[in-house]
């Protein structure tokens, strides 16, 4: 049996909430939460990146797999904000768990989808029997234009997840990928927003790309959504995983646990990892959950997982995601948002 | 440029890694040659508990350059639980991160997390170690 052994997110403290960033740019914010089904969003600390998020869902997913760190082959980290353009973020991390130096590390890119990329590299490496553990992360301090459509969901947080073959609490069932070149979404180099088509990110895009491979998966498996009791989709806003999931043959019900975007806003890399870590934090031994995450440039990773026995033991060994992102929050007004993210111009 | 010093304490900064006396069990951090109570050379590497409580702090509300866009901030020395379990006193110094100034009390329990202490410029190497935020 090979899957999730461990698994761990971080939220940041700090919030807004999407009424303040509509009114700062004379947009109507009913409209927008109408809209857009979404209502506030996580803002990393002035001191937090990629790394540090990554560090710290990484440490609660150890918390939760109870493995010596030295036994982790591999650290993958999907985001599309590493905080060096040269110098991967897993070569800090590994530092600060204990991890290696023998260990095989790389920063993942593909946009919103850079986590399950990481994920899905961990688990084949355990698969092809390489290693014992191998930790795949998607994190994000995402970046979103001022003004722009995107700044009411670009937020910060990621989850970590410890592959492995022994105490698995969610085994990997079946995997499908889809992948095409489709100019969606793109952030060329040196440049520090990223650049969107507008409607062409939904139909020809997100909507494309999850149900082409959605549907693989479905077919690989032999199930059919009924089968499911959880189903988590890439939240680039409160609606577009509702319309997915719906069109997939899923209902509400099923999507509720793990659909946290409407208040905790989009994580990119760490959006659809972080619905996953909130539905195994309810989910039951013998449950299945079904997960596409998309990427923008395009492409999509489908998981089916079974729930095991084995989660009951660690559930409670780290942080739940609900907890994080309903208690303890810091309100941040527009001024204050402005300079966390780093978009006052200021003398050196 | 304080590359080679950030590299060299990254050990203490990143896995809070202390020297205990292999003779007396004091524990140093940083780690120490010599053990402060009993002169002993002899020591095992041991990883600090990240949990602990203030025991005194200070408000920073004019702060050196590169902290100067973070103020008000708090500086706490800590205590952390292996100084109350093994008596061998070991407190740290640490920025309080996510906390209003003026709620910060003496005692407040405190877990530590990795953050960004600092960055060398805009083109530097970001430089990460211990904060601590109130449980």
């Amino acid at each position: 049996m090979i899957g999730i052994v461990g698994y761990g997110s971080y939220l940041p403290r700090y919030r807004i909430k999407v009424d303040l960033i509509a009114k700062q740019w004379g947009a109507d914010p009913e409209a927008i939460k109408r809209g857009l089904l979404l209502y506030e969003k996580t803002v990393p600390g002035q001191d937090e990146d990629t790394i540090t998020i990554s560090v710290e869902a990484a440490r609660y997913a150890l918390q939760r797999a109870r493995i010596d760190p030295q036994k982790i082959g591999a650290v993958y980290i999907g985001s599309e904000s590493h905080p060096y353009a040269v110098k991967p973020s897993a070569t800090v991390l590994i530092d600060a768990l204990g991890i290696g130096p023998h260990v095989h590390a790389a920063s993942y890119e593909f946009a919103c989808k850079a986590g399950t990329e990481a994920m899905y590299s961990a688990y084949s490496l355990v698969k092809a029997g390489e290693m014992e553990y191998a930790l795949g992360i998607g994190a994000d301090t995402s970046q979103g234009a001022p003004g722009d459509a995107l700044e009411y969901s670009a937020s910060a947080g990621g989850s970590a997840f410890i592959m492995g073959k022994e105490n698995v609490i969610a085994e990997i069932l079946f995997t499908n990928s889809y992948t095409s070149d489709t100019p969606d979404f793109w952030r060329r180099e040196h440049e520090f927003y990223p650049r969107h088509a507008g409607r062409f990110t939904g139909e020809p895009a997100y909507f494309k790309h999850i149900l082409n491979a959605g549907k693989t998966l479905l077919e690989k498996s032999g199930l059919s959504p009924k089968d499911f009791q959880f189903a988590v989709f890439h939240m680039p806003n409160g609606k577009f995983p509702l319309e997915v999931g719906k069109k997939l043959g899923f209902t509400k019900e099923q999507m509720e646990a793990g659909w946290i975007s409407p208040w905790m806003g989009n994580t990119y890399s760490g959006s659809s990892p972080t619905g996953l870590s909130a539905i195994l934090d309810v989910a039951k031994p013998g449950d299945n959950i079904f997960m596409v995450s998309f990427g923008s440039g395009a492409g999509s990773d489908g998981f089916i997982f079974k729930v095991t026995n084995e989660i009951d033991n660690v559930r409670d060994l780290a942080p739940k995601l609900r907890d994080m992102l309903d208690n303890d929050k810091i309100y941040l007004d527009y001024g204050q948002y402005a300079k966390f993210r780093q978009k006052i111009i200021l003398n050196e | 440029m304080i590359t080679p010093r950030y590299h060299r304490e990254i050990p203490q900064r990143h896995r809070l890694e202390a020297g205990k006396c292999k003779q007396c069990g004091h524990i140093s951090f940083p780690p120490r040659l010599v053990c402060p109570k009993c002169k002993s050379k002899s020591f095992e590497t041991v990883n600090l508990s990240r949990e602990g409580k203030i025991l005194t702090f200070t408000i920073i509300r004019v702060g050196p350059d590169k902290f100067s866009k973070e103020t008000p901030y708090v500086v706490a020395i800590i205590e952390l639980s292996e100084g109350r379990s093994a008596n061998a006193g070991v407190r740290l110094t640490a920025q309080i991160a996510d906390c209003d100034v003026d709620k910060v009390e003496i005692g407040d329990k405190v877990k530590l997390v990795f953050r960004k202490i600092q960055d060398e410029g805009k083109s530097g190497l970001h430089c990460y170690g211990y904060k601590a935020v109130i449980i």
